[in-house]
C-alpha cells in the first residue's frame, strides 16, 4: 500500500466506519434531546398553574397550527427528497428540494410569528403569567432552531447553485438533514404537549 | 568527593552520629555518611505513617468535648433520637468498612514494595470469585443501613400521626429572621420558639421570601423553609433546656446571623408563658415608657412591625407585642437588655449590614424611650 | 515479533523534540493539535486553581475565630461564591480536560482528536468564559453560591449584575464542555488505531468516553435551569417566581440533574489516571480490567438517578426521599468495587512508590473517607442533620480535592515527563505529597466534627461560644500549609521544564501507547498508525506493530476561526450584561463570520 494510499486511508479512516461528523451530529442531537426535554418537562409542571389569565384554552388554535405543522412535515418530506437527488447527483432536483425545504421551513416560521403576536396582543407575555413563560420560551427555542436550520439549507442552496454540491458531497446534506428532521420530531411533541394535550382549563 | 556525602573520618563527621551509613559504589571500604538526602524510602513510609496516625488521633480526640449548643450527637426529642441512632448504625459500619480497607490498602504498599531484583511480578488478571464477593459484602451493608433508614423516612417525612395531638407552630422564614405562630392559642413571636417537653410539636414551615432552612441540631433534622411550599417538622422534647439553632440554607447577605433559640419547658411553665403573651401589649406605667409608646405607635415603627392593642399593624418586621419578655433580639444574636435595644434601633446596619431594618437616625433621648416602652413589653 | 522498536526510529519519528512546541503567539492561538490546546487548558486551570485557593485562603482566614471581620458579609459571600465555581468549572474540569486532550488520543493511537478546530474553539470559549466571569470581581461579584438556588437568584433578592455574570459565564463555559464532550466521544468512538477494541483501550481513555457522555447529557439540564433564569431577570418571566405560581424547586431539580453527574465527571478522570497509574507503578496489570470498566459505565448510569440527594430536607416526601435514597446506595457499589480491583492490582505487585504513585495512592486513602461519608448522606434521615453543614463540606472536599485534585496531580506528575520530555524532581514532589496529605486532612477532617456540632454551611462568621473555634483555626492553619504545599509544587513543575532530567520514551516503563514515541511527542504523533493486539501494548509479547514510515504525515492546519467564534460569544455575554443592543448585533456578526468561514476552511491546508 503506498503511502499516498495510506495517507488517504488516514484521512478517512474510522474505527466503527461511521464518519465523524455524522457521529457528531448523532451526539449533538442527543444533547437537544436533553435540553428539549428539560423544557417541555418545564412546561408539563407548569401547566394548569396559572393563576391568572390568558389561559391557553383562550389562545391556542388548533386548526391553524395543524396547517403550519403540516407545513414543516412537508419541508421534512423535501428534505428527504433533497438528500436523494444529491446521492444521485441530479442537480436541478438538488436545487429544488434544497429551495423548497428552507422555503417551507420559513412559511412554518412566518405562522409562528403570526401565532406570537395574535398571542401577544391578547395579553400574553413572558411575564403574564406561568403559560406565558412556559410557551414563549418552549416555542421560541423551538422556532431559534428552525432559523437555525433555515440559514444552514439556504446556504448549502447557494452552494448548490454554484454547482459546488455535488454527489460526493451528499454527507453535508445528509448531515444537514439530520438536524431538519430532528427539528420537526421536536416539533411534533411540542404539537403534541402543547396544543393536543390540553387538558384543564387553566 | 561524591556530593552529598562526607568521609567519616573528617571532623564534620562527630555531627552525624548516627545518620545512615552508605558505603559508595566500588569502595566498601571508604564508608562515609550521606548527608542532605532523604532517608530510605521504608523510612520514609514509616515516618510518613505515625505522623498521620498522630494527626488523626490528635484531630480525632480533639472531637471529644462535652455537649455543645449545637450538637446533633445528644438529642434530647424522640426525631433526633432516630435519626442520632441511625447515625450511629451507619457510622460504626462505617468505620469497620475503612478499618478494613484502609488497613488492607497500607498493608499492600508495604508488603509488596519493590525491594529490587528483576523482572516483573506475575500478572494476574482477575478473579470472577473475588469479584462477586466484595459486590456483595457492600451490598449486604448496604442493605442493612438500608432498611432501618426506608422505616425511619417513613416516620420523619410523614406528618405527625394525629393520635399524638401535637401542637401546631407555624415557622415563617424571613431574611433573616423567624416568626413563629401558634394559631390555636393565637400567639405571634418572633426568635425564640417556646415549646412543652413531653408534647408532641408539629412545625409548619414556609418562607416569606427566599429557601431558609430550620435547624436546632439538639432537637433533630433540619427542614427547608422553601416559599409557595409548606413543609412539617414534628418532635417530642424529653428534656427542658434551651436549645440554639440557625438557618441552614443560604438565604442571602446575613444568612449566617439568623438564628433562633428553642426553649422546651415543662408543661407547667409553657402554659404559663403562652397566657402571658397572648393577649395585647401591656399599657406602661412609667412615664418614660409612656412617652417611648407615643414615639413608636406614632413613628417609623409601626410600618414594619406589630403591636397588638396599638395602632402598630406592621407586617413585614417581628412581632413586638411581648418583645420585652424574650432574652434575645435580632434573631438571637444580641442578649435582651436596654443597651443592646438601644444599639440595635441606632447602629443595626453595623451589628448585622445589609439587614432590612433601615430607618433613619433617631435622636438618642427619643431612643431611649422607645426602648424604655419596648422593654416594658413583657 | 515485535518491530516496534525499529518502527519508533524511523526518520520522522527522530524530530520528535524539536517543533511540538516552537513557533510563536500566532501559532499557540490558532493552533488545532490537541497536545498544545491540552498545554493551554492544564496551563489555564493551574491559574484559575490558584486564584480559587486564594479565594479560599482568605475564607479560612475570615473564619479562623468567631466575628474575625476580615471580610464583609458581602465579600464572604462572593468569596465562596466564587471559589466553588471556580474550583469545579474552571480548574478541576480544565485540568480534566488537559488530561483528554493531550493524553487520549495517544493511548488510542490517533494524530489527533476527530474535530481539532472545535477543540480549539472549546479551549478558546473556556478561556473566555473564566476571564469574563472573573471581570465580575472588577464590578460585582455573584454572591449566591456555586449552586445558585432560586429565588435568591432572582433580581428581587439579587439586584445588580453579580448573578447575571454568574449565569452568562456558566453558559459560555457549558457550551465549551459540551462541544469538547462531544469532541472526546466522537474521537474515542471512531479514532482509535486498527486492533484497539474498546475493551482494550486504557482506562484513562475508557473514563473520558463515560465522563463525555456524561456531559452531552447532563450540560443541557443546567443550560436550561440558566436559561430559565435567564428569561426571570431580563425579561421577567415567571419560572422562579412564587408570586405568579411558580416553584423555586424547579431551579434545584433542573440544577441537580446536571449536577450530580456533574461529580462523576470530576472523579471518572481522576479514577481513570488511579488505574493507570496504579498498575504502571505496582508493575502489574489493572486487575479486573472488564469490571473496573463496567463500573465506571454504571457509575455513569445510575449517576443520573440520584440528582435528588442533595434535596432530602426540601421536603419531596417520603417515597422520593426513599427512591433516591436506594439509588445512591446502590451507586456505591460500583465505586467500591474499583477500589477493591485497585489494591489487587497492588496486591502482589512490585510498588514502586514514586510521586505519581504516591498521589494515586492518596486518592484511594482520601477518596474512601469521602465515600463513607457519603454513604453516611445517603441515608435522609441522617442527612436531616448533615446536609447544609460542615459535615457535608468535608465530605465534599474529600471526594474533590482528596479524590479529584490528588488524581490529576497525580496525572501531572505521570505524564510530565511525556509533555515537556524532562522529568520533574522526585525529592521535591515527595514534599509535595507528604505535605499536602497532611496539610489536607488537618484543614478537612476537623470539619467533620465541625458539622456534626452543628456549624452550617455558607456561613461568614459563628458565634463564640457554640465550640466552633479550635476547629475552624486548626482548618484554617491547615489551609494555609496546603497553600505552601502548592509553592513546592509550582517550584517543582517550572523549574524542571529546565533543569529537569531529559526523559526518555517510557521512563516509568508503563504499557500504553503513549509511551511508545517519543517525549514530547513529534507534531504527528506517530509516524504511522499502530496495530494493537493487546490491552497492555508495551508489555505484552507482541502487544502492538507499526508498519515504518519515510515520510510525515500530513496534520490539519492551524486556524484562526475558532478564536473568533469564541470571541463573538464573548462579546455577546458582555452585551448581555451591559445591556447594549447594539453589541448584541455586533456579537452575532461575529459568530456568523466566524462559523462561515471556519464551514469554508479547508481542514488540511
Amino acid at each position: 500500500m503506498s503511502q499516498g494510499d495510506t495517507a488517504a486511508l488516514e484521512h478517512h479512516y474510522t474505527t466503527t466506519g461511521l464518519p465523524s461528523r455524522k457521529m457528531l451530529m448523532w451526539a449533538f442531537i442527543g444533547s437537544e434531546c436533553m435540553f428539549f426535554g428539560s423544557l417541555i418537562t418545564t412546561y408539563l409542571v407548569y401547566h394548569g398553574r396559572n393563576l391568572q389569565g390568558p389561559y391557553p384554552a383562550d389562545l391556542l388554535s388548533v386548526p391553524f397550527i395543524s396547517v403550519t405543522t403540516f407545513v414543516l412535515l412537508m419541508s421534512s418530506l423535501m428534505m428527504v427528497l433533497a438528500l436523494s437527488a444529491v446521492q444521485r447527483g441530479q442537480k436541478k432536483w438538488t436545487r429544488v428540494f434544497l429551495f423548497l425545504t428552507p422555503f417551507l421551513g420559513m412559511i412554518f416560521l412566518g405562522g409562528q410569528v403570526i401565532e406570537f403576536t395574535h398571542f401577544a396582543e391578547s395579553g400574553l407575555s413572558l411575564s403574564r403569567n406561568l403559560f406565558g413563560s412556559t410557551f414563549f420560551v418552549l416555542t421560541g427555542f423551538h422556532g431559534a432552531h428552525v432559523t437555525v436550520g433555515v440559514i444552514w439549507l439556504l446556504t448549502l442552496w447557494v452552494q448548490s447553485l454554484r454547482g459546488k454540491l455535488g454527489s460526493e458531497h451528499s454527507l453535508s446534506v445528509e448531515i444537514a438533514g439530520l438536524y431538519w428532521h430532528f427539528v420537526d420530531v421536536v416539533w411534533v411533541v411540542l404539537f403534541t404537549v402543547i396544543y393536543l394535550m390540553q387538558g384543564v382549563k387553566t | 568527593m561524591i556530593p552529598g556525602t562526607i568521609r567519616l573520618d573528617s571532623p564534620r563527621a562527630s555531627l552525624y552520629r548516627g545518620a545512615c551509613l552508605n558505603p559508595p559504589e566500588g569502595d566498601p571500604s571508604a564508608a562515609r555518611i550521606t548527608t542532605g538526602r532523604m532517608p530510605s524510602k521504608k523510612a520514609t513510609w514509616r515516618r510518613g505513617s505515625w505522623l498521620v496516625l498522630g494527626l488523626v488521633l490528635v484531630v480525632g480526640l480533639a472531637g471529644c468535648t462535652g455537649v455543645l449548643p449545637q450538637s446533633s450527637l445528644h438529642p434530647v426529642s424522640d426525631f433526633g433520637q432516630r435519626i442520632d441512632d441511625l447515625f450511629r448504625r451507619i457510622f460504626w459500619f462505617a468505620v469497620g468498612v475503612f478499618v478494613i480497607v484502609e488497613g488492607l490498602l497500607l498493608y499492600a504498599v508495604f508488603r509488596f514494595r519493590d525491594r529490587g531484583g528483576e523482572g516483573r511480578p506475575e500478572p494476574v488478571h482477575g478473579n470472577t470469585r473475588l469479584e462477586i464477593a466484595w459486590t456483595l459484602a457492600p451490598a449486604i451493608i448496604l442493605v442493612l443501613i438500608a432498611v432501618p433508614t426506608m422505616k425511619t423516612i417513613f416516620i420523619v417525612d410523614n406528618p405527625a400521626p394525629a393520635s399524638s395531638n401535637p401542637l401546631q407552630i407555624n415557622v415563617i422564614g424571613h431574611q433573616w429572621w423567624w416568626e413563629f405562630e401558634y394559631p390555636e392559642q393565637g400567639i405571634v413571636t418572633a426568635d425564640e420558639l417556646h415549646v412543652p417537653v413531653g408534647r408532641t410539636v408539629q412545625l409548619n414551615l414556609t418562607s416569606k421570601d427566599v429557601i431558609h432552612s430550620f435547624w436546632i441540631p439538639r432537637i433533630g433534622g433540619k427542614r427547608d423553609v422553601v416559599p409557595g411550599h409548606t413543609n412539617i417538622l414534628w418532635f417530642t422534647v424529653d428534656s427542658a433546656g434551651e436549645y440554639p439553632g440557625q438557618c441552614a440554607e443560604f438565604c442571602g447577605e446575613e444568612h449566617a446571623l439568623m438564628r433562633t433559640l428553642a426553649i422546651a419547658q415543662d408543661s407547667a411553665t409553657f402554659w404559663a408563658w403562652v397566657d402571658s403573651v397572648k393577649g395585647p401589649a401591656r399599657e406602661p406605667t412609667d412615664s418614660l415608657a409612656l412617652e417611648g409608646k407615643q414615639l413608636v405607635v406614632n413613628g417609623i415603627c409601626i410600618s414594619c412591625h406589630t403591636i397588638r392593642g396599638t395602632q402598630a399593624q406592621g407586617i413585614v418586621g417581628p412581632d413586638l407585642t411581648h418583645v420585652g419578655s424574650r432574652q434575645t433580639l435580632a434573631a438571637t444574636i444580641l442578649e435582651n437588655t436596654p443597651e443592646n435595644m438601644f444599639l440595635w434601633i441606632t447602629k443595626n446596619d453595623s451589628i448585622k449590614p445589609g439587614n432590612k431594618m433601615k430607618i433613619p437616625q433617631l435622636p438618642a433621648e427619643q431612643v431611649r424611650k422607645m426602648v424604655a416602652y419596648l422593654q416594658s413589653l413583657k | 515479533m515485535a518491530t516496534s522498536e525499529a518502527a519508533l526510529h524511523s526518520p520522522a519519528g527522530a524530530h520528535g523534540h524539536e517543533g511540538t512546541y516552537s513557533g510563536g503567539i500566532w501559532s499557540w492561538i490558532t493552533t488545532v493539535d490537541h497536545k498544545r490546546i491540552g498545554i493551554l487548558y492544564g496551563l489555564t486551570a493551574l491559574m484559575f486553581f490558584v486564584l480559587g485557593g486564594i479565594e479560599a485562603l482568605v475564607i479560612r482566614l475570615q473564619l479562623h475565630g468567631p466575628n474575625a471581620g476580615i471580610v464583609s458579609p458581602q465579600v464572604y459571600n462572593q468569596l465562596f461564591t466564587m471559589h466553588g465555581t471556580t474550583m469545579i468549572f474552571l480548574a478541576l474540569m480544565p485540568l480534566g480536560a488537559a488530561f483528554f486532550n493531550f493524553v487520549v488520543p495517544l493511548q488510542i493511537g490517533a494524530r489527533d482528536v476527530a474535530f481539532p478546530r472545535l477543540n480549539a474553539f472549546s479551549y478558546w470559549t473556556f478561556l473566555f468564559g473564566g476571564l469574563f466571569l472573573y471581570s465580575s470581581w472588577f464590578w460585582q461579584a455573584p454572591d449566591a453560591g456555586w449552586f445558585g438556588y432560586a429565588n435568591l437568584t432572582s433580581t428581587q433578592f439579587s439586584p445588580g449584575p453579580g448573578v447575571d455574570f454568574w449565569f452568562l459565564g456558566l453558559q459560555l463555559l457549558g457550551l465549551s464542555s459540551l462541544v469538547a464532550a462531544l469532541n472526546f466521544a466522537i474521537t474515542i468512538l471512531n479514532l482509535r488505531a486498527p486492533g484497539m477494541k474498546l475493551m482494550r483501550m486504557p482506562l484513562f481513555t475508557w473514563m473520558t468516553l463515560v465522563t463525555s457522555f456524561l456531559m452531552i447529557l447532563a450540560f443541557p439540564a443546567i443550560t436550561v435551569g440558566l436559561v430559565l433564569l435567564m428569561f426571570d431577570r431580563f425579561f421577567d418571566a415567571g419560572f422562579y417566581n412564587v408570586a405568579v405560581g411558580g416553584d423555586v424547586v424547579l431551579w434545584q431539580h433542573l440544577f441537580w440533574i446536571f449536577g450530580h453527574p456533574e461529580v462523576y465527571i470530576l472523579i471518572l478522570p481522576a479514577m481513570g489516571i488511579v488505574s493507570e497509574i496504579i498498575p504502571t507503578f505496582s508493575q502489574k496489570p489493572l486487575f479486573g480490567y472488564p469490571v473496573v470498566v463496567y463500573s465506571g459505565v454504571l457509575i455513569g448510569f445510575i449517576g443520573f438517578g440520584v440528582w435528588a440527594h442533595h434535596m432530602f430536607a426540601v421536603g419531596m416526601g417520603p417515597i422520593a426521599n426513599s427512591v433516591f435514597s436506594a439509588t445512591t446506595m446502590i451507586i456505591a457499589i460500583p465505586t467500591g468495587v474499583k477500589i477493591f480491583n485497585w489494591l489487587a492490582t497492588m496486591w502482589g505487585g512490585k510498588i514502586r512508590p514514586k510521586a505519581p504513585f504516591l498521589f494515586a495512592f492518596g486518592f484511594i486513602i482520601m477518596f474512601i473517607i469521602g465515600g463513607l461519608s457519603g454513604v453516611m448522606h445517603a441515608s435522609p434521615p441522617a442527612d436531616l442533620q448533615q446536609t447544609d453543614s460542615y459535615f457535608v463540606v468535608a465530605h465534599f472536599h474529600y471526594v474533590l480535592f482528596g479524590g479529584s485534585v490528588f488524581g490529576l496531580f497525580g496525572g501531572i506528575y505521570y505524564w510530565y515527563p511525556k509533555i515537556t520530555g524532562k522529568m520533574m524532581s522526585e525529592t521535591l514532589g515527595k514534599w509535595h505529597f507528604w505535605l499536602m496529605i497532611i496539610a489536607f486532612n488537618i484543614t478537612f477532617f476537623p470539619m467533620h466534627f465541625l458539622g456534626l456540632q452543628g456549624m452550617p454551611r455558607r456561613t461568614y462568621t459563628y458565634e463564640s461560644g457554640l465550640g466552633f473555634h479550635d476547629m475552624n483555626l486548626v482548618a484554617t492553619a491547615g489551609s494555609f500549609l496546603l497553600g505552601v504545599s502548592f509553592l513546592i509544587f509550582f517550584w517543582n513543575f517550572f523549574r524542571s521544564l529546565k533543569t529537569g532530567q531529559k526523559a526518555g520514551e517510557n521512563p516509568w516503563n508503563a504499557a500504553t501507547l503513549e509511551w511508545a514515541i517519543p517525549s514530547p511527542p513529534p507534531h504527528y504523533n506517530f509516524d504511522t498508525l499502530p496495530t494493537v493486539r493487546s490491552r497492555d501494548p508495551l508489555w505484552a509479547e507482541d502487544g502492538y506493530e507499526k508498519p515504518p514510515a519515510d515520510e510525515e504525515p500530513e496534520m490539519p492546519a492551524g486556524s484562526g476561526w475558532p478564536i473568533v467564534v469564541s470571541a463573538g460569544l464573548l462579546v455577546l455575554a458582555i452585551a448581555a450584561i451591559t445591556g447594549h443592543l447594539w453589541m448584541v448585533g455586533v456579537g452575532v456578526l461575529i459568530v456568523f463570520v466566524g462559523v462561515y468561514g471556519w464551514s469554508f476552511q479547508p481542514v488540511y491546508r
